[in-house]
Order: C-alpha cells, then sequence, then structure tokens
C-alpha cells in the first residue's frame, strides 16, 4: 500500500487512542452536559468553569496535573493500578486519558447546546402518552439530542488524533506506545532529513481529519432527516 | 361527576385558582387570554402540580394536596391535545399515532388504530413527517395520537386556535362527532365564545 509498516502503526495507535478517548468521554460528557443544561444547583458556574478548563489551561500544564494525579505516585495512579490492574505511564492508555480530558469540553459543549435546543413540551406530551421519565428520554430527548451527541463525539474524535502538549508532558513520545500521529510528526522534525516523512504524516493527518468531518456531517444529516435542525 | 377541580397555584405575579365540577360531554373552561386556562389542564395532566386543593376525574383522584397523592403524568390516562398539536418531529405520523397507543395497557383500549385513522380521516398522512402537515392536518394527528393512548378523558387546548376559518369548521365538527359518538368527557379550554357555545355541554367562566 502507499504507507510504510511503521506509518501504519502510528495510524493504528492514533486511532485506537482517539477511539478509546472518545468512548471514555462520550457517557461522562453526556452526563456533564446534561447537568449543565438542564440542572439546577449552586456551584453550577463552578463546574461550568472546571469542565471548560482544558479549553484555556496550556495543554502542557494539563500534562503535568495529569502526571500529579495519574502518575506511579499520584493518588488516582495507585488507585486504577490497585482496583483494575490499569497503568497509565508511558503507556498507550495514558495517551487515551490524556485525549480524552482535552476533548471533554469541546463534547460538552456540543452536546449542552442540543440538550438545551431539545423542546421540552415535547417531553410534557410524552408522559401524557404513557411514557415514563426514563422512556421519555430514551425515546424523545435522546433521539433528538442525537445529532449534537454525534456532532460532539466527531469533534472530540478530531481534537484526540490532534492532541500533542498533554500527552507529550503525561506519556512522553514512545513508538507503539504514545507515539500518535502529532508526536511522530514532531518526532521526525527532530531528525534532519527526515521532512519526506514529515510532509507524508502530515498529508496523512489532513486527510484523516477531513474523513471526520464528512463523516460527521452525513450521519448528522441522517439523524436530522425527521426534519429538525440542530 | 366527570371532573371535580378544586385547586390553586401561585405562577409568578398570578394567583390561578379554580373550583368546579361537571359531568358528561364536553365541559368548556371559558375566559380571556393570560386566566391560566391552559394551567388548569397542566394541572390536571399532572405536567404542573398544583399548591393545593384536589382534582377527580370520573371517581378517580388524580391529585389531592391533603393526602399526598399526586399521579405522574403518565399514570392520568389524560389524551391531551395541545394548541400547536406538538407532534414527535422525528416520528412520522403512524409512528407518532402508535406513540401512546403501544404503551397503554391491551385492555383498556377502547379504539383501534385503523379505526382511528377512519374516523378522523388522515390514512393519506401516515408516511409524512410532521413538519410537512398544515395545521389542521397535524391537529388531527394530534387528536389521534390522544385517543390512541386509550385516555379515560380528553384535554383539548385551544385546539382551533392556530387554524383558519374552514379549518376549524372541520375540527369542530370532528370534536362534537367525538363528543357525541365516543362519549368521552372533555375537558375543552378556548376564549371563542361561538366555539364555546356551539361545543360545550357545561360553561365554566374564568378570570
Amino acid at each position: 500500500m502507499l504507507l510504510s509498516p511503521d506509518e501504519w502503526e502510528i495510524l493504528r495507535l492514533s486511532l485506537k487512542v482517539s477511539a478509546v478517548a472518545v468512548c471514555l468521554c462520550l457517557p461522562i460528557a453526556f452526563g456533564l452536559a446534561w447537568i449543565l443544561a438542564r440542572g439546577r444547583f449552586p456551584g453550577k458556574i463552578l463546574l461550568d468553569a472546571l469542565v471548560h478548563l482544558p479549553l484555556v489551561v496550556p495543554p502542557v500544564v494539563v500534562g503535568w496535573l495529569l502526571l500529579l494525579a495519574f502518575g506511579t505516585n499520584g493518588p488516582a495512579g495507585r488507585w486504577f493500578e490497585h482496583w483494575l490492574g490499569i497503568s497509565f505511564m508511558f503507556r498507550w492508555t495514558g495517551a487515551a486519558l490524556a485525549a480524552a480530558v482535552m476533548a471533554l469540553p469541546l463534547m460538552v459543549r456540543a452536546m449542552r447546546l442540543s440538550i438545551e435546543a431539545v423542546d421540552r413540551r415535547l417531553e410534557g406530551a410524552a408522559r401524557t402518552l404513557g411514557a415514563g421519565r426514563w422512556l421519555t428520554f430514551l425515546t424523545i430527548t435522546l433521539p433528538l439530542s442525537l445529532p449534537g451527541v454525534v456532532a460532539g463525539a466527531v469533534l472530540g474524535f478530531a481534537r484526540s488524533i490532534g492532541e500533542f502538549g498533554a500527552t507529550i508532558t503525561f506519556v512522553s513520545n514512545i513508538p507503539g506506545e504514545t507515539r500518535t500521529l502529532p508526536l511522530a510528526i514532531y518526532g521526525a522534525l527532530q531528525v534532519p532529513g527526515e521532512e519526506s516523512v514529515v510532509t507524508r504524516l502530515a498529508i496523512l493527518s489532513v486527510l484523516l481529519s477531513l474523513a471526520a468531518l464528512v463523516a460527521s456531517e452525513a450521519l448528522s444529516r441522517r439523524a436530522g432527516r425527521g426534519g429538525h435542525v440542530l | 361527576m366527570s371532573f371535580e377541580v378544586d385547586v390553586g397555584r401561585r405562577l409568578g405575579d398570578a394567583d390561578i385558582r379554580l373550583c368546579f365540577t361537571a359531568g358528561a360531554g364536553l365541559t368548556a373552561l371559558f375566559g380571556p387570554s393570560g386566566a391560566g386556562k391552559s394551567s388548569v389542564l397542566n394541572m390536571v395532566a399532572g405536567l404542573l402540580e398544583p399548591d393545593r386543593g384536589r382534582i377527580a376525574v370520573a371517581g378517580d383522584t388524580l391529585f389531592d394536596a391533603a393526602h399526598g397523592i399526586d399521579l405522574p403524568p403518565e399514570r392520568r390516562r389524560a389524551g391531551y391535545v395541545f394548541q400547536d398539536g406538538r407532534l414527535f418531529p422525528h416520528k412520522r405520523v403512524r409512528a407518532n399515532l402508535a406513540y401512546g397507543e403501544r404503551l397503554a395497557d391491551p385492555a383498556r383500549r377502547w379504539i383501534g388504530f385503523d379505526e382511528t385513522v377512519d374516523f378522523l380521516g388522515i390514512a393519506a398522512l401516515l408516511d409524512r413527517w410532521p413538519r410537512s402537515l398544515s395545521g389542521g392536518e397535524a391537529q388531527r394527528v394530534a387528536i389521534g395520537r390522544a385517543l390512541l393512548s386509550a385516555p379515560r378523558f380528553l384535554l383539548m387546548d385551544e385546539p382551533l386556535a392556530s387554524l383558519d376559518a374552514p379549518r376549524r369548521g372541520e375540527i369542530m365538527t370532528v370534536i362534537e362527532r367525538i363528543r357525541d359518538e365516543l362519549a368521552i368527557p372533555i375537558l375543552y379550554v378556548s376564549h371563542d365564545r361561538a366555539e364555546v357555545e356551539r361545543l360545550a355541554t357545561t360553561i365554566v367562566a374564568m378570570g
């Protein structure tokens, strides 16, 4: 094929890290989006700010905070190691965690907007027709907010593919474990005479992002064919 | 008595209070806009909790503040026809009609799908999306959706308000037939005197 075995490895790792990050984030992001869209409680502004923090803090700082919390001696790191047998240091799992944290605010934003756009009077109509709260959520609220959930997932995926600063700070740049596309491009830039590698990897990452955006557009059009607009 | 309502609820600056009993047929809550007529319907449906009072339909208590009774909307068996139809935009007409029917206890259904579709003359609309329906068509589908959920009573909130004159006459005929042929108690909200005088068995003035 067009790609060398090393490039395939990088692409495969990037896709794996981003897919795991998005799957990890989806339920958490939806839960947070729901709380922020529908909840009324003191401290909501603080939660909102906390969720958005990775969007505005330098990624290096996020990576360092992850190192403190999820490192070998960090409280969260020890907990995961002891109870679930998962370690993050210098592993692809750490890269996925970093990508998930960085993608979270984008996913929450997209989902929150679409949950807020759902006409709550339709939920009332479903209740009078015999649907309980949970069924109303499953048959009315969730399908109507689906375009936003899909958009959020694709945005998060694209963000994860591009994640660099927090990843390299948290889990370093290790071939086969944490060397995703941006880290491989960065690595190749450090070596004289590797310009062609850089070009090929850069084209690859552009194509990947383009495919993600086209897929999201197609998916949200399909979800929206019932006639509601996001 | 079909309807026994004695409720009070503070909403912003307005204090909505209403006490009436009504027998069979169509009971019209009649009064100017802003008198709280729709809020009363929402209280009967269970979508708005009264601050105090009691609501009973056909002898069954749906709400009683003094005894801590407050049935959730899904257990009140109200067929609610909203002013704006309020059809589910992500479901075709057929799925909208079937939504409440599938949730209803089969033993309690008193009208079939095909019968409802014939009764309302909406056979040609079944595969359409709600967005593509005219106001009159949407309102007939909304009435069908409510009838198919096996309701004990109907709540109608100005179902003619968004329609032009010919459609109003058409839907009014449908409502008269529901009142006379299906013999289900109806609580009906309107601010239009002519409409109320034509349809109502009992008139309750509000505001």
